[in-house]
């Protein structure tokens, strides 16, 4: 693998992180990160929906008239989402239960038009799935580090087991919504202050 | 003083520039200037001259606090007394010094803990940050650490008061910058987030009594409601079983320093007195409280028996005097809406500040179903504010000034 495609497959997951820096995606990120679990599977669908989004656009790319390439893209998308959210209630019905809306509204997630609009409308299929995967991995590796720490401090538990013991006071703030941001923002912070690059300059 | 200032010149050495321990100089510098005056000056203009400095700023709102805290320990070990007695182990209740003593001493027993606990956790946050940014630790601590024990009830776990002061001191004042920087009051941040996170230990209806164990006395918790739950569940009939002068002076049960008016203001008096304490924020909360009490009055709906009698039951009928004396009110006016950091720097600003506290005191109060208890949340979501209300006052006097002048 060459330079070029290791950036495009690995940049997303640290200097490039769609949730962290670019600030994409925070809307599912807040949502369903309260347990482990549904954390686990959102960021799989994401993951599923994302690289094939990339590839069939990008394979459409030359065909699509880029006056109504949006309306087009979100076609793609659409059909692609409705196909993860069944997949899901056929075979993992209580956490799409669990998820909600959310699944459906993967359909509108930042992220994916994103990198549909920005990536792979300008790149072969290939290069796109990479792409795709490496910002799956940026998307996925938030959420399962604030789903993780949530459910951990706010029920004590990890997938619904019991992990710290009776001493455990849940912690009632890390279940809510609000939570998951001072989550975020921490792990901002931390980013930024291990990579000096990522500042703005004032 | 002389012993003390030969051994801190002696290390001295040690921190200063090119020394062994040169990292930690935040550390020399905070016992150096807590003990003595600093020989800091200042390198370039403009050098304003004044006799108070931030140190000397925030020791004399410590001294202001000095009634409450007293009041604090003296009451909480009153109110052990009390449910013991209720329970038939000690007889007589008369307040005499005898009594007074052990409460004081009881109290003590009860706030040390809690007290140690908040600087040793607040504190390694603040000294961490302080080494790591290389400047001086900031004195606002020392009223931080005074602040956030006091607004806690007397049976919070300790781990409790570790946890609330560390967040309250790393999200409310150091990812702003430190000290100066903070929008938020860092002890309400910290008690706001013991509020959501453990609302069985610190939900504001609830205050438990837990005798000390060396005091011989043999109960072991004792719970009772605050005058505001009794307000929030019983209405205005609650009033008959309370009495006003026990509630301004404090006899009643509640967090460590909120329950009596009568220390606040003395705290109130002190701070105005001295100029630190902004007595614009003071007097707009008091009236903003007062106003929105006075308009729920008004609009308070009898309850139509079924004689077809009306009687005044409802929360809503409850006056501005009670409001005054129950709760986090006095204090909060006093010692937490005045923070000069967090609240609107502005005249005006300082004006809208306070009143939107009072106003919103009593809407989370009487309307909210929720939380009895509003003065915490009113502060906190009119710190959040004051900078926009300052931008307005500021933008108001701008345009105000060019139309005098006939540019716009």
């Amino acid at each position: 693998m060459n330079t070029e495609n290791k950036d495009v497959l690995f940049g997303p997951i640290h200097l490039k992180n769609p949730i962290t820096l670019q600030v994409l995606g925070i809307c599912s990120a807040l949502a369903v990160t309260s347990k482990l679990e549904t954390a686990l599977v959102m960021s799989g669908a994401l993951t599923a929906v994302l690289i094939s989004s990339n590839v069939v656009i990008s394979m459409l790319r030359n065909k699509i008239p880029s006056s109504i390439r949006v309306i087009t893209q979100l076609a793609i998308i659409a059909s692609l989402v409705i196909v993860a959210d069944q997949v899901m209630k056929a075979y993992l019905f209580d956490v799409s239960k669990q998820l909600t809306v959310f699944v459906g509204l993967i359909i509108t997630n930042c992220i994916v038009m994103g990198r549909a609009e920005a990536f792979a409308m300008a790149n072969p299929p290939g290069k796109s799935a990479l792409d795709g995967l490496g910002n799956s991995i940026g998307y996925a590796a938030i959420l399962i580090f604030v789903g993780f720490f949530r459910e951990l401090l706010g029920s004590g538990t990890l997938m619904d087991k019991q992990v710290l013991g009776d001493w455990y006071q849940p912690n009632g703030l890390m279940v809510m919504s609000p939570g998951a941001f001072f989550l975020i923002g921490l792990l901002i912070w931390a980013q930024r202050a291990y990579s000096s690059e990522l500042n703005e300059n004032e | 003083m002389k012993f003390l200032r030969k051994k801190l010149d002696a290390v001295a050495p040690l921190f200063e520039k090119g020394g062994k321990f040169e990292k930690y100089y935040p550390l020399y510098e905070a016992g150096d200037s807590f003990m003595f005056s600093s020989a800091h000056r200042t390198q370039s203009g403009p050098h304003v001259r004044d006799v108070i400095d931030l140190k000397r700023m925030m020791t004399m709102v410590v001294i202001a606090l000095m009634p409450t805290l007293l009041w604090a320990m003296f009451n909480h070990g009153y109110q052990t007394q009390l449910a013991n007695s209720s329970y038939g182990l000690t007889a007589d209740m008369a307040i005499t010094p005898g009594i007074i003593c052990d409460s004081l001493w009881m109290g003590l027993l009860k706030f040390l803990p809690i007290y140690i606990v908040t600087v040793v956790a607040g504190g390694t946050i603040e000294a961490i940050f302080s080494v790591v940014r290389k400047h001086e630790i900031n004195e606002g601590f020392l009223v931080t650490s005074m602040l956030f024990p006091l607004i806690v009830p007397a049976s919070i776990p300790l781990w409790q008061v570790a946890v609330g002061i560390m967040f309250g001191t790393l999200i409310g004042k150091e990812v702003f910058g430190g000290t100066g920087m903070n929008i938020l009051n860092p002890a309400l941040t910290g008690r706001l987030f013991l509020f959501i996170a453990y609302p069985a230990q610190i939900s504001g209806d609830v205050w438990n009594i837990y005798p000390s164990v060396e005091s011989g006395l043999q109960v072991d918790g004792h719970t009772g409601a605050t005058a505001l739950a009794e307000f929030y569940t019983n209405g205005a009939a609650a009033l008959n079983d309370m009495n006003w002068m026990d509630s301004f002076l404090g006899l009643t049960g509640g967090s460590f320093a909120e329950t009596s008016t009568l220390a606040c203001l003395i705290g109130a008096v002190i701070l105005i007195a001295t100029g630190i304490g902004s007595w614009r924020i003071m007097l707009s909360t008091l009236l903003g409280m007062i106003g929105m009490t006075l308009l729920l009055n008004f609009f308070a709906p009898p309850e139509v028996l079924p004689d077809g009698s009306l009687v005044e039951h409802h929360y809503m009928f409850i006056d501005w005097t009670w409001h005054l004396v129950v709760g986090g009110f006095a204090f909060g006016t006093v010692f937490m809406a005045t923070d000069p950091v967090s609240a609107a720097q502005t005249d005006t600003g300082k004006w809208i500040y306070g009143a939107m506290i009072g106003i919103l005191t009593i809407i989370v109060r009487v309307l909210n179903p929720a939380y009895p208890e509003g003065m915490m949340i009113a502060i906190i979501f009119m710190n959040i504010f004051a900078p926009t209300i300052d931008y307005y006052v500021v933008k108001a006097n701008i345009t105000r000034r060019e139309k005098r002048l006939g540019i716009q």
